[in-house]
């Protein structure tokens, strides 16, 4: 799961407000993965992160070289891109969990694969 | 394949339908293969997704990743969830570009509003549940060739699995979730197979409460085989529906010419025609060329005013 999927998700568990995003990411086992890079999509995806919680993120799984918050000037400013690139979409957690903030339910992380499936009792219906 | 002409949404829930040795048949089974393909082209087509521009789509009811590969060709970005976890294993031993993510959709996307550009999906009828004893949703059975191979998402959302499931309710909280995830002016195509039309005005009835505008756009109506039903759901000012294929606007068209069983005297068709003029001429060649006889070119000489003399 890249960190640009994490930096969106939210916990959709009955009751969890505009609090419940993003999970906590606890990861054990990371994986690069190279990435073509499209500088288009890149800027687009860019107002959309939550920066707070991807800072978070990079930290937990140690990171280098993630730029603190958007500069003035993004959408031409390459080097810049080419860091979020590398970090959105070509770090790939394999292992760990996800925890949702608000309600403390954790999400297991397996091969990859988020487990965002809910009991009954968490669910709206 | 399981037995021919029941639906699948009605032999179970879908987790436990595309067990392991269903997602294998789906993944090695060429047709499929190539449907998926399709299908996903013509969503992508409805989704009117402007040329050149990377967008980030979620495909629910991603299932093996063949509808996200298709994506990944096109250069969108995107992110699938689905219920079957062995459907899901099947996608990462195909090392999908896209990230997949196994949950409920009737529970709700698990995403942050206004993450997506566009959302597709391609079945839908599995995920909503039938309640208890209501026998109106399984009332006949399709005996279609394509029967039980592929069954749309949503389908299972109409057939309770759970006695605690409503599918009215599931339907509108997937809806809901899937207007807020979406960005303003987002589109969604979602292809379907209705059982019968209670279901499709229960889906579009949910849809709607939901805030969405759109429409059912029908693929071929008048084939039994090639009909599709795509719901297009707008989440912004309302635009003009895409039209539906046909079989007019189809690409093969017959090569040979209708036959009619009526007969034109010839006299009668050959009345404009005053003999020996230049156009009788000309209407004289150009039939011995199709008869496939020698004929001089045509020229500005042809069938010309010759002296009295000839």
């Amino acid at each position: 799961m890249r960190l640009l999927t994490h930096n969106l998700l939210s916990s959709h568990v009955r009751g969890v407000g505009p609090r419940g995003f993003p999970p906590r990411l606890q990861a054990t086992e990371v994986r690069i993965n190279p990435v073509e890079f499209n500088p288009g999509f890149i800027v687009r995806m860019i107002p959309k992160v939550e920066w707070a919680a991807l800072l978070e993120a990079a930290g937990n799984l140690h990171l280098i070289e993630v730029p603190k918050e958007p500069i003035q000037g993004y959408e031409h400013n390459e080097e810049f891109l080419r860091k979020m690139h590398h970090v959105l979409l070509e770090v790939e957690v394999l292992e760990g969990t996800l925890q949702c903030p608000e309600s403390g339910r954790v999400f297991p992380l397996s091969r990859g694969i988020p487990n965002m499936q809910l009991r009954d009792e968490e669910t709206e219906t | 394949m399981a037995s021919r002409g029941r639906r699948p949404e009605l032999q179970g829930p879908p987790e436990l339908y595309y067990d392991k040795n269903e997602a294998r048949k789906y993944v090695r089974n060429s047709r499929m293969i190539d449907v998926q393909i399709k299908m996903t082209g013509r969503a992508l087509e409805l989704l009117c997704v402007p040329e050149d521009k990377p967008c980030y789509v979620l495909d629910i009811g991603c299932g093996t990743g063949l509808s996200g590969d298709y994506l990944s060709d096109e250069g969108h970005y995107w992110v699938g969830i689905d219920i079957s976890p062995a459907m899901l294993d099947e996608a990462l031993d195909r090392e999908t570009q896209g990230d997949v993510i196994l949950g409920d959709m009737g529970q709700g996307i698990p995403f942050k509003p206004g993450t997506f550009d566009a959302c597709i999906r391609k079945k839908v009828e599995d995920e909503f549940p039938r309640t208890g004893g209501k026998e109106t949703f399984h009332a006949h059975l399709l005996e279609t060739l394509f029967g039980p191979v592929f069954i749309s998402a949503v389908q299972w959302l109409c057939n309770a699995n759970k006695k605690s499931d409503i599918p009215a309710k599931r339907l509108y909280c997937f809806f809901s979730s899937l207007y807020s995830v979406l960005v303003r002016g987002g589109r969604a195509v979602l292809q379907l197979y209705p059982e019968n039309s209670e279901q499709l005005e229960l889906i579009t009835t949910q849809a709607t409460r939901a805030g969405f505008t759109g429409g059912v756009v029908v693929d071929y109506p008048n084939s039994a085989k090639a009909k599709k039903f795509y719901l297009c759901l707008f989440s912004g000012p309302s635009a003009s529906l895409p039209e539906g294929l046909s079989e007019d606007t189809e690409e093969e068209k017959p090569a040979e010419s209708t036959f009619t069983a009526g007969r034109i005297p010839y006299r009668i068709a050959r009345r404009g025609v005053v003999r020996k003029s230049r156009e009788w001429v000309l209407e004289k060649k150009a039939r011995r060329r199709r008869q496939g006889k020698e004929v001089r070119p045509d020229t500005q000489y042809t069938g010309r005013k010759r002296k009295p003399r000839f």
